[in-house]
């Protein structure tokens, strides 16, 4: 009797294994291959960070104080336009101010500060074809950086090498309100700062 | 003077240094200013403007580049985008 069961036991016992071997070794190899650290074309966030902390110094050494707070408070810097007045100049044949954010990796973007009215978005890119990590695209702040020295250095140059859209193509036009709503409720705050009166924060409700 | 290059994965790059007044610096700083500019680089100098405004000029040769420069830029041409 006891024999009987036993080889019973092992013929079920071989039957299993031969159904169920087949699947654990295919969740085996699956668990391996998840574990397996593989480069993802070289990239390397260490390395990205490091190099994104040295461009963010180098942004900072070259824009003035309120450009560099804009851009570490906020995200984007407004540059404004060469060819218009500015806000307290006086009337010249200038036309009206116009000012132009500027965000890492995305179209720069012109607009009327007076109004909000969204203008253009001027796609720009500065590829680095050497891509010494597989990659052409400059850290965040570099790219910043490179179009803040484009804009003020030859402004004309930039707009005529840049791919012309009308506002909404890459840029969210809610996203791009919202954020010239935050710029005016950060120099009042800024200002206010300035005068030394306390922060007031959250009491305009946004766009 | 100092000569910087932006650079993907690296931030920026010291390239070549030498004081402009000493000709063999010179004469280095400008074969390295040409060097770049055939690489497809645009050399950047920022500047402080009038009214203290901070700005950038674009260098297209190295007599562009003012002498009392301490660095001039150098990153990839712009290209139209997206």
């Amino acid at each position: 009797m006891l024999l009987a069961l036993g080889a019973t036991a092992i013929v079920i016992l071989t039957l299993l294994g031969e159904v169920l071997a087949p699947r654990a070794q295919e969740l085996l190899a699956q668990h391996r291959a998840r574990r397996r650290l593989e480069p993802v074309d070289g990239y390397d966030p260490g390395r990205e960070r490091r190099a994104e902390a040295r461009a963010r110094m180098l942004l900072k050494s070259c824009v003035n104080d309120e450009e560099w707070a804009m851009y570490r408070d906020l995200g984007f810097i407004r540059v404004w336009g060469g060819h218009a007045r500015r806000p307290g100049e006086p009337t010249t044949a200038a036309g009206p101010a116009y000012a132009y954010l500027i965000y890492p990796h995305k179209p720069v973007l012109a607009y009327l500060p007076q109004t909000g009215r969204l203008l253009n978005e001027y796609c720009i890119a500065f590829p680095d074809e050497t891509r010494p990590y597989g990659s052409a695209r400059l850290p965040d702040s570099d790219d910043v950086l490179a179009k803040w020295m484009a804009l003020t250095a030859d402004e004309r140059r930039l707009v005529e090498t840049a791919n012309l859209h009308l506002p909404g193509r890459q840029l969210d036009p809610r996203h791009v309100k919202r954020d010239i709503w935050r710029l005016r409720q950060w120099e009042r705050e800024r200002a206010r700062a300035a005068c030394g009166e306390p922060q007031r924060g959250g009491r305009v409700s946004a766009p | 003077m100092k000569f910087l290059r932006m650079k993907p994965g690296h931030g920026e790059i010291l390239i070549a240094e030498g004081d402009v007044d000493v000709r063999e610096d010179e004469e280095r700083l400008v074969e390295e200013f040409r060097r770049q500019l055939d690489a497809g680089m645009w050399a950047a100098v920022p500047v402080t403007g009038g009214a203290g405004r901070r700005e950038a000029l674009l260098a297209q040769q190295f007599d562009d580049v003012p002498r009392d420069a301490e660095r001039v830029i150098f990153f990839p041409r712009a290209a139209g985008g997206c």
